[in-house]
């Protein structure tokens, strides 16, 4: 790979250009002109851009990743930002929303320290979200303000629920005075205490500690309530079981401010994948039943759950390596997301447009920033990739943390080009 | 595009189908689990012996790993791999290793260094004898001794044991499982070794909140009525109700529990008049039973505990024997790892 310190010019020709945000899906040629995107049209024509053949190739807008836990000394997850951004750009990602729980991202120090090493790394556009109580301890309000301006693009609490809803009340309020969007991800405290899987058929037949769907559900209706009750924009992530499902048509019927996404893993695995104890797949929240993973996916195909991201956890290998309840929970996905996505296409569970969609316009809109898409005059951010290409994991694997069951599979579709913010941060030959 | 993943029995046999480690009842096939009562069977009178051994495990080293502190189960263990003339190593991880920091993965390659031919393992955490023989020392015979809530299988056997010593078989018998369903590992050993074994009906009865989470894809009936549960059954199990169980708010109070779910003569009714009772022990007098039970004529509890050496033994020579096979195979090239 070769990464270009420059802004990039560049004329990509004659790939399928598939942009969901406008609807476009036609061969076509993208110039790129000192970084921005300034023409997609037919046999366009640029002395002195670099040309790169795209034949066969798709075109499409870089991936925006709502999930992702960052690496940083002393969050106890492997590698760091550079090994996991590059392994992101490799999978056609160029925006991440950092999750606030790898420092914690209570102190403009730790938002300044993020975007420095995400800067130089240079491979992804890394918007950190900021913690929305000191410490994540649920008990005073963080500096949402300063941590704004220092570069967060939402608040949250990461997987540290605020207990009290009292707190939780005037975060969502303070939030709300300064148009700050708050992520949620629910999951009751009491009631997922000790559990390590979903409570089901299979955790019962492994002796596991279960999490029950309702610790979802219970939480997300109280999250929900005090949502519409302080009018705060509000993103609710990886969404796990079906009894949410109504809960968030509704409020979406009602007009409140609520978008959802759900893990690219919770699409494609249910419980019967942690047979064998198998640690790969210990994840919070947990994978549910094949009843929850079917109706998730419905749900993404009808727009209730607007995104899918990778809730990409990268954990060293000795943290994986022990009885299941007592592993690490998290998978590495930014590696597999797009090939994973593609897959449910291939499967029929999605249409290529709304798969696509899922994972470019619509998390950039539930983040509110201008990504997702293939605008003229905009800084370029796209990926050219090979859709048919066979991947081996096993030797194109790039994120430090090698905790996925697709570790060693053969996946479909090859990133071979990505453009992040106007400069190239992922090129093969 | 799912990754597959090799089912738990697989683990547990040799290429051509021999117990290599013990981890589970569930899925081994039913000649197997009688091969087992049938092997025990030839240990029972090693016991009544004046010389209590037999040769099968003569240089072989046999590990007692308890990451849970257990006395009488580690003593059954100890005095079956002595009985088989195999060298017994003891070891308290509880207290010792991890509690410095090492981890179960070193803890385990040290021992394995140490040429250890078979590790017997009681452990907290659902999954760690299978975590051990599957990623760890495959070469080391595993016999699971308690994981977590998964599986006591020794327990199960020495009960399948019993109750094929006092009903001949297992076809036709209704079994009644009661109490702490939830925490038990034994309960879902036994459910799976019945149901393997061709028992006409496992029922488990409790509380809804001693009840997993769909109980019945164990296998199994579920009853919330003791009368109900017990009617016409041939072998009641009771199991031992920890004291926790009031402290997380599961049950009100034990004399309650005894009140609706406690084995005393009067429940005892309901039963077959010839169903035997038994309990893994130890029991709770007054909690899950009663002393008029317990010592009464229908008890089998202590005979349990004498089976449950020849079973174990049964269980560590045949595992032994599949791992030297297995690696016998190996060595001529002839298996596949």
């Amino acid at each position: 790979m070769a990464k270009s310190p420059s802004k990039a010019n560049l004329l990509i020709r004659k790939g399928r250009v598939i942009d969901p945000a406008s609807g476009r899906d036609d061969v076509a040629d993208l110039l790129v002109e000192n970084g921005r995107l300034v023409r997609i049209g037919a046999s366009l024509d640029a002395p002195g851009a670099d040309i790169v053949e795209a034949e066969g190739h798709w075109v499409v807008p870089g991936l925006v990743d709502a999930c992702v836990h960052l690496s940083l000394p002393g969050s106890g997850r492997a590698g760091d930002i550079a090994s996991e951004t590059r392994a992101a750009a490799a999978g056609g990602i160029t925006h991440i929303a950092a999750q606030p729980d790898c420092g914690p991202v209570d102190s403009t120090a730790v938002v300044r320290l993020i975007r420095e090493q995400a800067g130089q790394a240079g491979f992804a556009r890394v918007m950190p979200v900021a913690a929305m109580t000191q410490g994540l301890a649920g008990s005073q309000l963080a500096e949402m303000v300063t941590l704004a301006k220092a570069g967060c693009i939402a608040v949250g609490n990461a997987g540290a629920r605020v207990a009290d809803a009292l707190v939780l009340k005037r975060c969502l309020e303070y939030a709300a005075t300064f148009d700050l969007p708050v992520m949620f991800r629910p999951q009751d405290a009491s009631l997922s205490a000790g559990g390590c899987a979903h409570e089901g058929a299979v955790a019962t037949r492994l002796g596991l500690p279960g999490i029950p769907a309702v610790a979802e559900s219970v939480d997300l209706a109280r999250d929900l309530l005090l949502v519409e009750a302080t009018g705060v924009r509000a993103h609710f992530q990886q969404i796990s079981s079906r009894d949410s499902l109504p809960l968030l048509r509704a409020a979406k019927r009602r007009g409140l401010p609520v978008t959802a996404d759900v893990s690219i893993q919770h699409l494609l695995l249910d419980e019967s994948a942690l047979e064998g104890f198998n640690s790969h797949c210990h994840l919070i929240p947990p994978l549910r039943s094949a009843e929850d993973r079917e109706a998730l996916l419905a749900a993404v195909a009808d727009g209730t759950i607007d995104a899918i991201c990778s809730q990409h956890t990268p954990i060293g290998s000795s943290s994986k390596a022990a009885p299941f309840p007592a592993t690490k929970p998290g998978m590495a996905g930014v590696d597999t997301l797009l090939s994973l996505v593609l897959s449910l296409v291939e499967d029929g569970e999605l249409t290529l447009s709304r798969a696509l969609e899922a994972i470019t316009a619509s998390p950039a809109r539930c983040l509110g920033i201008q990504a997702g898409q293939l605008e003229t005059g905009r800084p370029a951010s796209l990926c050219v990739l090979d859709a048919g290409a066979d991947r081996d994991m096993a030797e194109n694997w790039l994120s430090a943390g090698s905790n996925s069951p697709w570790r060693r599979a053969h996946l479909k579709g090859a990133v071979k080009l990505t453009v992040c913010h106007g400069k190239v941060s992922w090129l093969t030959d | 595009m799912t990754p597959t993943l090799a089912p738990s029995s697989r683990v547990q046999l040799t290429d051509d189908g021999k117990l290599r480690h013990f981890l589970t009842t569930e899925h081994l096939p039913r000649p197997l689990l009688e091969d087992i009562l049938d092997t025990a069977a030839s240990f029972v009178d090693v016991g009544g012996r004046a010389i209590k051994k037999v040769p099968l495990l003569r240089g072989k080293t046999v590990v007692n790993l308890f990451f849970e502190s257990s006395t009488r189960t580690r003593s059954t263990f100890e005095l079956a791999a002595k009985r088989l003339s195999a060298d017994v190593l003891n070891l308290d991880i509880a207290k010792s290793a991890t509690s410095k920091g090492e981890t179960l993965l070193d803890t385990l390659r040290n021992l394995e260094a140490m040429a250890a031919d078979m590790f017997v393992v009681r452990h907290q955490d659902s999954g760690a004898p299978y975590f051990i023989a599957n990623e760890v020392t495959p070469s080391v015979a595993v016999i699971n001794a308690g994981d977590g809530r998964h599986a006591h299988p020794t327990q199960a056997m020495l009960d399948m044991y019993t109750i094929r010593h006092h009903k001949g078989a297992f076809e036709g018998l209704r079994v009644a499982i009661v109490g702490d369903i939830l925490h038990s590992r034994v309960a879902r050993s036994q459910v799976h070794a019945l149901n393997t074994l061709g028992a006409e009906e496992v029922r488990l009865i409790g509380p809804r909140t001693l009840l997993p989470v769909d109980a019945e894809a164990l296998g199994a009936t579920v009853f919330t009525d003791m009368a109900q549960g017990l009617k016409d059954v041939d072998v009641v199990i009771m199991l031992r109700l920890q004291r926790e169980r009031m402290d997380s708010a599961l049950l009100p109070s034990e004399s309650e529990f005894f009140r609706l779910y406690g084995l005393n003569n009067d429940k005892l009714r309901f039963a077959r008049d010839d169903a035997i009772v038994m309990h893994p022990g130890p029991i709770n007098r007054g909690v899950e039973i009663a002393s008029e039970v317990a010592d009464g004529p229908r008890s089998v509890i202590l005979q349990q505990v004498t089976f449950g050496i020849a079973v174990r033994m049964a269980v560590m020579s045949m595992a032994i024997s599949g791992q030297d096979s297995s690696a016998a195979q190996t060595l001529a090239g002839g298996a596949h790892g």
